[in-house]
């Protein structure tokens, strides 16, 4: 398939070096072909999403660029730097950042001691038994600001596992938040969501692009073109197209592949 | 949540039972109470350290005893060679007698020994990972089976209890708080680690490591030093059981003493630290008592343990602080 690519825009003339770059990203499970040819650059300032239909390979794209899965073959840079073969928790602590699709935090914690554990990440090694950490002021601090941010204050006490499922979706935003990343990847942070939710998870995102990178993987369309600055399409691991959410649903190949039928 | 004060009130009644239990048995006229309740602190000890591992690290090791046995061993065989007057074999030092060089030793030994056994563990997870540290136990208790220098199968008697300046560890009573103070030790030094930023990022790799690495930690490394970590408190235990007995055998290793333990871990309360304890204590007890009316004892607690984990997930623990506390 032809790929169209759109280089016209603001970012254009802002920025020049991406902040991650993927080149011909290849990665099969037996038959089927998760990430094919898969190239993409996300540039630094810019919220970038990635849509596709179901099983068009967002989120095994999304575990290959956070280390969770070793491309096949291809090259993933990072800053300026090659991070192909870096492992996941190595990624982290370069300032790539990540939540989950299935609400992924520490059920048995506390929602303050979920967030203390992120900035605890981000605090030098944790080879240290004396002193109890959860007396730690910084380390405490730091997670009751990104709790106040988030809204989530009032919760700082509750145990992270009876949260509601809106909830749970802002704390794993809180937690990848922590260490002030450099690049944001959210795989669908709406997912499971109310419209009230939604609302307010779109709010706290807008809030987010003005000073962090972003990757976001959704399903929520409205969502998708309210936030992003540019869309990149995939379909079976290919991308086929990227540019502003304007030319991507004008683009006939995409209308063709995914929007149409949706 | 759990009262701290009903804990805390706990914790200080059982350390105050403990402490004036040699007297009491002296005015029962059971002399016998003490070295049994020593072997219930020395197992006790046993059990806590793989709660370290097992209760907060999520690692079900089913070859805890491995250590266990590591750490007798060592005592027991340093103690042969000092009496022998040679040489210990690979290392070419002098044996000893002396408690305050051979049970630092046993520890590392057992501390080092699972290090190296949990690297190769710790790439799997799961069944395998229960399987694998069983594989691993066996393996040693088959080694010191044929290891005829040291008695084989039929194991190898002391000629006396290491030697502690000043104390004398052949008086029943002195033993007994020999153990008491060490078990105390593990406890507040296990329970300041589990709170601390190394005992957090263990927690944080039992509830969800995959959410660990995506934060930055190698968990791994962590695991790994928690996993030695309950080793070493194994082999202190292990050098404590050589000298109760004065003899060890590799029965100390068998994949039944590591279930053993295991018991006591899940009987007293996973995540407890001092639940162990009181597991070690219900298991060794019932074991003394029920074995007097029948040879069958194991009837009776196998329907039990199967109650404890059905009703009460934190074990006599749980039960007795009340709450549930997760």
């Amino acid at each position: 398939m032809p790929v169209a690519v759109y280089t016209d825009g603001w970012w254009a003339a802002t920025v020049t070096e991406p902040l991650l770059k993927v080149e011909g990203l290849n990665k099969r499970f037996g038959a089927v072909v998760a990430s094919r040819n898969l190239s993409l650059d996300i540039l630094q300032g810019e919220t970038h999403a990635l849509i596709g239909p179901n099983g068009a390979g967002k989120s095994t794209a999304l575990a290959q660029l956070a280390g969770a899965l070793r491309p096949d073959a291809g090259r993933i840079e990072f800053a300026g730097r090659d991070i192909t073969v870096l492992p996941g928790h190595r990624r982290a602590r370069l300032g790539l950042a990540r939540s989950f699709q299935v609400t992924s935090i520490f059920d048995a914690f506390s929602v303050e001691d979920n967030v203390a554990l992120a900035a605890q990440a981000h605090d030098g090694h944790s080879f240290r038994f004396w002193l109890p950490a959860r007396r730690d002021r910084r380390l405490r601090r730091q997670a009751r600001s990104l709790l106040a941010r988030l809204g989530l204050l009032p919760q700082a006490e509750v145990c992270a596992g009876t949260l509601a499922h809106g909830e749970k979706r802002q704390l794993e935003v809180a937690m990848a938040l922590a260490g002030r990343p450099r690049l944001l990847m959210l795989d669908e942070p709406m997912a499971g969501m109310g419209s009230g939710g939604t609302l307010r998870m779109t709010r706290l995102i807008r809030e987010l692009k003005r000073e962090v990178t972003i990757l976001l993987v959704e399903h929520d369309m409205d969502a998708v073109f309210a936030l992003a600055d540019r869309v990149s399409v995939l379909v079976y691991g290919e991308c086929i197209a990227t540019g502003t959410p304007e030319q991507i649903r004008r683009d006939p190949l995409v209308r063709r592949a995914y929007l149409g039928q949706g | 949540m759990v009262s701290a004060t009903r804990e805390r009130r706990i914790l200080w009644v059982t350390l105050l039972l403990l402490t004036t239990l040699p007297g009491f048995a002296q005015l029962l006229g059971e002399p016998y109470l003490v070295s049994l309740f020593s072997r219930i602190l020395i197992y006790g000890l046993a059990a806590a350290s793989l709660d370290l591992m097992l209760g907060y690290g999520g690692m079900v090791s089913f070859g805890h005893a491995a250590f266990f046995g590591i750490g007798a061993y060592v005592v027991a065989i340093l103690a042969f060679h000092s009496a022998e007057g040679s040489a210990v074999p690979l290392l070419g030092l002098a044996g000893t007698e002396s408690a305050l060089l051979a049970w630092p030793a046993a520890a590392l030994a057992a501390g080092l020994a699972a290090a190296l056994i949990g690297a190769v563990c710790l790439r799997t997870g799961g069944i395998q990972f229960i399987m694998i540290t069983l594989a691993f136990a066996q393996m040693l208790f088959y080694l010191f089976v044929s290891l005829s220098a040291y008695g084989g199968e039929d194991g190898l008697s002391m000629w006396d209890r290491s030697r502690l300046a000043g104390l004398d560890l052949g008086d029943d009573t002195v033993f007994y708080y020999v153990c008491l103070t060490l078990l105390v030790a593990f406890l507040v030094l296990a329970r300041r680690l589990v709170n601390a930023r190394f005992g957090m990022v263990i927690q944080g790799a039992r509830q969800n490591e995959a959410r660990m690495q995506a934060l930055g930690f190698p968990i791994y490394r962590y695991k790994l030093v928690c996993f030695a970590l309950a080793g070493t408190g194994a082999g202190l235990a292990g050098a404590l059981i050589a000298n109760q007995t004065e003899f060890v055998s590799p029965g100390l290793m068998h994949w039944t003493r590591s279930g053993q333990i295991l018991v006591m871990v899940i009987l007293g309360g996973m995540g407890t630290l001092f639940g162990p304890v009181l597991g070690a204590a219900a298991l060794l007890l019932m074991e003394e008592v029920l074995s007097m009316y029948t040879e069958y004892w194991m009837v009776y607690l196998g329907p039990m343990l199967i109650l404890v984990v059905l009703f009460a997930r934190r074990g006599v623990y749980g039960w007795l602080v009340g709450g549930d506390r997760d």
